[in-house]
């Protein structure tokens, strides 16, 4: 067993690299059984420190495994396998090798034990999931590729400011539960908070994650934040600031998505609002609000994927995004209609779906701390999820007025990629056992009761009645709402551009000014070295006598007075 | 156009669809009657607060974003460099 041990991130991220050589056939067997060859091989390695390499006077443990890890690298792994099911038919060659080396780094992330491995995979996430947004080909993804890079680069180099910081004071590179109490461990829970969509810098995920593809948007969706939650439940639980940041992401990610047009800017919003929850979960820090936040991580990959799944499918067959362009799609597109309900009733949290065994949890460590301000604002949260995404996306994209258009349902591989996940959504609802058995600590929560699910039914349905109640505010126009990113995509250009003619005129004048002093200068010599010049003029002796006795009587006195 | 019609075209459908939610939203309610719902902070035990409370922020949500965008609202060509051409 110790002898031969396989890397599950290491394996996914080899196969991406063997893909780009592999065509037809093989290329799709490969795709479909590298993410699951690699899930065997994470199944079948014992807890504990598994690898361990002396690296210049640090000890790095690149694979170590326990329940925390293990949940996530199984999500992780489960998603890769999953969305190259759906990506399978996408024509860009570069798509699926690029979301696999991410995945592959996200696993990668999940099982390191020291900062510096973590570090590594980290940026590789960026390199990967840059890559998937290039592969969609289209200048706007271009674009947006380039401030997402700036922004996780940024991001990276907070991270590692942080983590030399770590290592020079404690002398120890193993990654284990911090306290945000010096420069670098605060620099490190900065690195970590970009990652997971936190304020004020949240911007960079609604921004780029919609330009991707209809396969890639799965992809990005799943791994970059939840890497980061991973880290945060391992670096920094009960954390209190988390709590805070985390409910300010919740509503952020509400308000952004009831103003939002596009449909899956929508959902990346919403990306925002329910990592929010699991940061809010991360910094109450108790066992159960912990295993609440891991929980919901699992379950929201999976009902999250299903509905940028859903979404890409009508991308795909549409070539349309904006909510007021769509309507009445569930004539043609039954299918993908269904799946996409399923993923919003899921991220709503109704019971019967993964949403209501997960979340809930979180709730209920509120409730265990006392936190009744908590308690309010995540439950109204709660009433807000459903209202921005549980129903708010299926109605505009499937419902409301006809738009006309009657595209068919997605091709096989798409179709059975949502059917899967949306079978897991309703699965783990009714029947939570396995997943919480996957959890980091012993579960004793019993999500069925009675009150529990009346008191949802009402809260959900609802805010389900203010959403009808309120439909002339929520239509949808033609417009974009401004984020943080204003400020480095319009604000600081200007500044730039404003600042560089100021400094520009300046130095016009400046040199200008100069120039023309030598200019005068030279003038002056050249002027007097003309043979009648000031200094080529011959003088008399007496007068350089006079010049002499002078000095000298001037030293004198100098000498007399010192 | 009729092949493509389907039993939620039909208005009456949509109506009967309506009065079946109001239903179900009334029995919720009542259902908190007869059930003790375990209330773990004095505010829940009030009657019907989950609905109520529900309902409320989620109109304060939507007042609270059109009111942002008010402010932030712009055209969906406004970082127009970076659109695509549709």
């Amino acid at each position: 067993m110790s002898s031969v041990v396989l890397h599950p991130a290491l394996l996914l991220i080899a196969a991406a690299l063997l893909l780009p050589f592999l065509r037809g056939t093989a290329r799709n067997v490969a795709v479909l059984s590298a993410p699951t060859l690699a899930l065997i091989a994470l199944w079948l390695l014992p807890e504990g420190k598994l690898w361990q390499v002396q690296w210049l006077d640090y000890t790095l443990a690149p694979l170590v495994v326990d329940k925390l890890a293990r949940l996530f690298a199984t999500i992780f792994l489960l998603m890769a396998a999953v969305g190259g099911l759906f990506a399978l038919r996408q024509k860009s060659k570069l798509e699926i090798p690029a979301a696999f080396l991410y995945a592959g780094s996200a696993v990668g992330v999940t099982l390191a034990g020291d900062l510096i491995t973590v570090f590594l995979f980290w940026e590789f996430m960026a390199v990967g999931s840059t890559l998937v947004l290039w592969s969609a080909g289209t200048p706007t993804a271009w674009a947006a590729s380039r401030r997402y890079v700036a922004v996780h680069l940024a991001g990276g180099v907070i991270l590692f400011a942080g983590v030399v910081g770590q290592i020079l004071t404690t002398g120890d590179a193993s990654f284990h539960a911090m306290q945000a109490n010096s420069l670098a461990t605060w620099l490190i829970l900065i690195g970590f908070l970009i990652n997971a969509g936190a304020p004020p810098l949240a911007a960079w995920l609604p921004d780029a994650y919609p330009e991707a593809s209809w396969s890639g948007t799965v992809f990005l969706s799943a791994f970059t934040t939840k890497t980061a939650v991973y880290v945060l439940i391992r670096g920094f639980p009960g954390t209190e600031i988390l709590i805070w940041v985390g409910i300010f992401m919740i509503f952020y990610g509400i308000v952004y998505a009831l103003l939002e047009n596009d449909m899956r800017r929508i959902l990346a919003y919403s990306i925002v609002n329910q990592v929010g929850f699991m940061i809010t979960g991360i910094g109450i820090g108790t066992e159960m609000a912990l295993n609440g936040a891991a929980a919901h991580a699992f379950a929201h990959i999976i009902y999250k994927a299903l509905l940028l799944m859903s979404a890409g499918a009508v991308l795909a067959a549409t070539n349309r995004r904006k909510c007021s362009e769509l309507g009445g799609l569930f004539h043609s597109m039954p299918i993908t209609t269904i799946c996409g309900t399923i993923g919003a009733l899921a991220i709503s949290s109704f019971p019967l779906t993964s949403g209501f065994v997960s979340k809930s949890m979180v709730t209920q460590a509120a409730i265990d701390g006392h936190l009744q301000m908590v308690w309010l604002f995540l439950t109204a949260a709660s009433a807000g999820v459903f209202l921005h995404a549980g129903i708010k996306f299926p109605w505009f994209v499937f419902f409301q007025k006809d738009s006309g258009l009657r595209p068919a349902d997605p091709p096989a591989s798409m179709r059975w990629a949502m059917i899967l996940f949306a079978f897991l959504c309703i699965a783990l609802g009714i029947w939570p056992d396995p997943l919480y058995a996957l959890l980091p600590y012993a579960v004793n929560y019993v999500p069925y009761t009675a009150a529990h699910v009346i008191t949802q039914l009402q809260l959900l349905l609802f805010s389900g009645l203010a959403f009808f109640v309120m439909l002339d505010f929520l239509k949808r126009t033609p417009t974009i709402t401004l984020d943080f990113d204003w400020l480095y995509r319009v604000a600081a250009p200007a500044v730039v551009k404003f600042s560089g003619g100021l400094i520009g005129g300046v130095q016009r004048a400046g040199s200008a000014l100069f120039s023309g002093g030598i200019q005068l200068v030279a003038d002056f010599a050249r002027r007097e070295s003309q043979p009648q010049g000031l200094l080529r003029r011959s003088r008399p002796t007496c007068s350089m006598g006079l010049w002499v006795m002078l000095m000298l009587a001037g030293y004198l006195l100098l000498y007399y007075v010192g | 156009m009729k092949t493509t019609e389907h039993w939620l075209d039909e208005p009456r459908n949509v109506k009967k669809l309506w009065r079946g939610f109001l239903v179900v939203l009334a029995l919720t309610v009542i259902a908190g009657a007869f059930v003790d719902l375990h209330p773990h902070f004095e505010i829940e035990s009030w009657f019907g607060f989950s609905a109520a409370y529900g309902f409320i922020t989620c109109l304060l949500m939507i007042v609270g974003a059109k009111a942002l965008g008010v402010f932030l609202k712009r055209g969906d060509t406004y970082y127009a460099r970076d659109e695509r051409d549709e």
